[in-house]
């Protein structure tokens, strides 16, 4: 079943369009990337899948259940991590996971919650008050929030964001530990290598559309250039690869070459050894998704 | 019954559980301001203005004055706790919850009632040693007490959605809720009024629930009680279906 249905969403806010007929349908078991610059649209489609905003036009159903028309399912079937640091100073951290326990309906949930508070390192700090935490540990409550009710579907906006080292292993152990037990992770985030080590599909948002909508590897292969860069021991550069160097050094005799296709690199190698020149030291470098998020981004990869 | 459901109850013991750990701030203070009125009006009234044959200033006074702290404390408990939420951001941890418009209405307006009344009781115990007063209809005290707080409480839950700031709140309070509770009777009788002050009166709807809620103490009031009830039902029900409307559109709080 599709654990995330976005058909046709519209939203405007005054003149701004924020998002315009965005269609995405993210499977259950994914851990899926939504990727974009700042403005992209991305906290908005959120807060549509969330119920937080009301879309103008289209249609949002988590697991089967419309957003709006059964609310109450959706949201029993969704965890969702604000981006913003946000917290009730009223209480501390076990009243703040019993309460939202209770809001979903849950009044016996201390179990889980101590198992949640304990995979988040937040054990020490239930009975500390919320104003008294760190940003990281109340980073941590906002996940454990997110997770007292068990959601299959779990969204994440943001949840590293100026977060340190440590947490950010905690936390993607604990929620790829999550995924591999068959929960559905959304993940927005700005750090692209983190999109493209856990996210196994990605869509990239510009201006309320989507611009790209592909797996991970799929996205990278798309931007088939990579690079190759040779050291020379003896000899020079060929003549005929002269055309392939985006970079050299030539006192080092260090040259980068760009090469389209792996079966390119036989040629190149040849055509070194033909003219005399023997490497010392060899580089081989793949595109990676932020290369690719640049070139769709400035609109080169469509 | 969807008003007995975990939701519910999670969310109104969060509202009440807010005041409490504030108590000195939402119960004791208000209870404090109110003794503070009746000592100082009522030692420079009390033996100028006789307002129902019989009936001493003082004693007429404290009715009023409980009235009053119910009316207030009711409304800031809503609006206050709303727009903190709406404005430090935890307002997001019950939208994003399966709780429905009547749930979040409901457990908004009976923390509000709740913490109207404790006060309300509170200025009351310590009020009535200051004057002898008499219970002539108990159940009229109860009823009218219940609805000026679910009134102000539904007042509070409009105020809060609509209000992004705080001083759009202090506006609220300060041009609307003010002047109509000390303009509604609770310091005099409206007979002692000019004729036209004495209609316009009849306007506002604050008037009914002081004047109702005294005629359960002395058995006299300025207009018959049964007339107080009815406005005061239907003010009620008004407010209350506009206030489920607001919420039911998701005005202010998902957009």
């Amino acid at each position: 079943m599709t654990a995330i249905d976005i058909f046709d969403v519209s939203k405007s806010y005054r003149s701004l369009k924020a998002l315009s007929d965005v269609s995405l349908a993210i499977e259950e078991g994914e851990f899926f990337g939504l990727l974009g610059p700042n403005g992209a649209g991305k906290t908005t489609l959120i807060s549509i899948v969330a119920g937080l905003a009301r879309a103008d036009s289209g249609k949002v159903s988590i697991l089967g259940h419309d957003v709006t028309a059964d609310f109450r399912e959706a949201r029993r079937k969704l965890g969702v991590v604000p981006q913003e640091l946000v917290f009730d100073p009223f209480f501390t951290v076990r009243e703040t996971l019993r309460l939202q326990s209770g809001y979903f309906g849950l009044s016996n949930n201390d179990d889980w919650i101590d198992e949640v508070m304990s995979n988040l390192d937040l054990a020490d700090k239930a009975e500390s008050n919320m104003r008294t935490l760190s940003g990281g540990m109340k980073r941590r409550v906002l996940v454990a929030q997110a997770l007292v009710h068990k959601p299959p579907v779990i969204v994440l906006d943001e949840p590293t964001a100026g977060v340190d080292v440590e947490l950010r292993q905690t936390l993607w152990q604990f929620i790829g530990r999550l995924n591999r037990e068959g929960h559905t992770i959304v993940l927005t985030t700005h750090y692209l290598e983190e999109a493209q080590a856990l996210c196994n599909r990605i869509a990239m948002l510009k201006s309320g559309q989507t611009v790209a909508l592909d797996t991970t590897e799929g996205l990278i292969r798309r931007i088939s250039e990579s690079q190759l860069i040779v050291q020379l021991k003896e000899g020079v550069l060929p003549e005929n690869l002269q055309p392939l160097v985006s970079a050299s050094a030539p006192s080092q005799k260090t040259y980068t070459l760009r090469i389209d296709d792996y079966a390119d690199l036989e040629g190149i190698l040849a055509s070194l050894r033909n003219n005399g020149a023997t490497i010392v030291d060899m580089q081989l470098q793949q595109a990676d998704l932020e290369d690719v998020f640049l070139q769709i981004m400035n609109g080169k990869a469509e | 019954m969807i008003m007995f459901s975990t939701s519910f109850k999670t969310l109104f013991y969060k509202e009440v559980l807010r005041f409490w750990k504030v108590a000195a701030q939402t119960i004791t203070a208000p209870v404090l301001s109110s003794i503070l009125y009746l000592l100082i009006f009522g030692h420079v009234l009390e033996n100028r203005v006789e307002v129902f044959p019989g009936v001493s200033y003082t004693a007429f006074l404290v009715p009023g004055l409980v009235m009053m702290s119910i009316l207030q404390n009711a409304f800031a408990n809503s609006s206050s706790s709303l727009i903190q939420s709406k404005i430090n951001g935890s307002m997001v941890f019950v939208l994003l919850a399966p709780v429905s418009h009547w749930e979040f209405f409901g457990a908004y307006l009976l923390a509000a009632v709740v913490r109207g009344l404790i006060v309300g009781a509170g200025v009351f115990i310590i009020t009535a040693w200051f004057a002898s007063l008499s219970f002539a209809a108990p159940l009229w005290i109860a009823v009218f007490a219940l609805l000026g707080a679910a009134i102000l409480g539904t007042m509070g839950v409009i105020a809060g959605i609509w209000a992004d700031k705080y001083d759009q709140l202090a506006t609220f309070q300060n041009f609307l809720i003010m002047p109509a509770t000390f303009l509604s009777g609770v310091f005099y009788s409206i007979h002692s009024l000019p004729g036209f002050w004495q209609k316009t009166s009849h306007f506002n709807p604050f008037f009914y629930m002081v004047d109702g809620f005294r005629y359960g103490f002395f058995g006299q009031s300025d207009v018959n009680p049964w007339t107080s009830l009815t406005v005061v039902v239907l003010f009620f029900i008004s407010l209350s279906l506009l206030t489920i409307r607001l919420l039911k559109s998701g005005y202010k709080l998902r957009n």
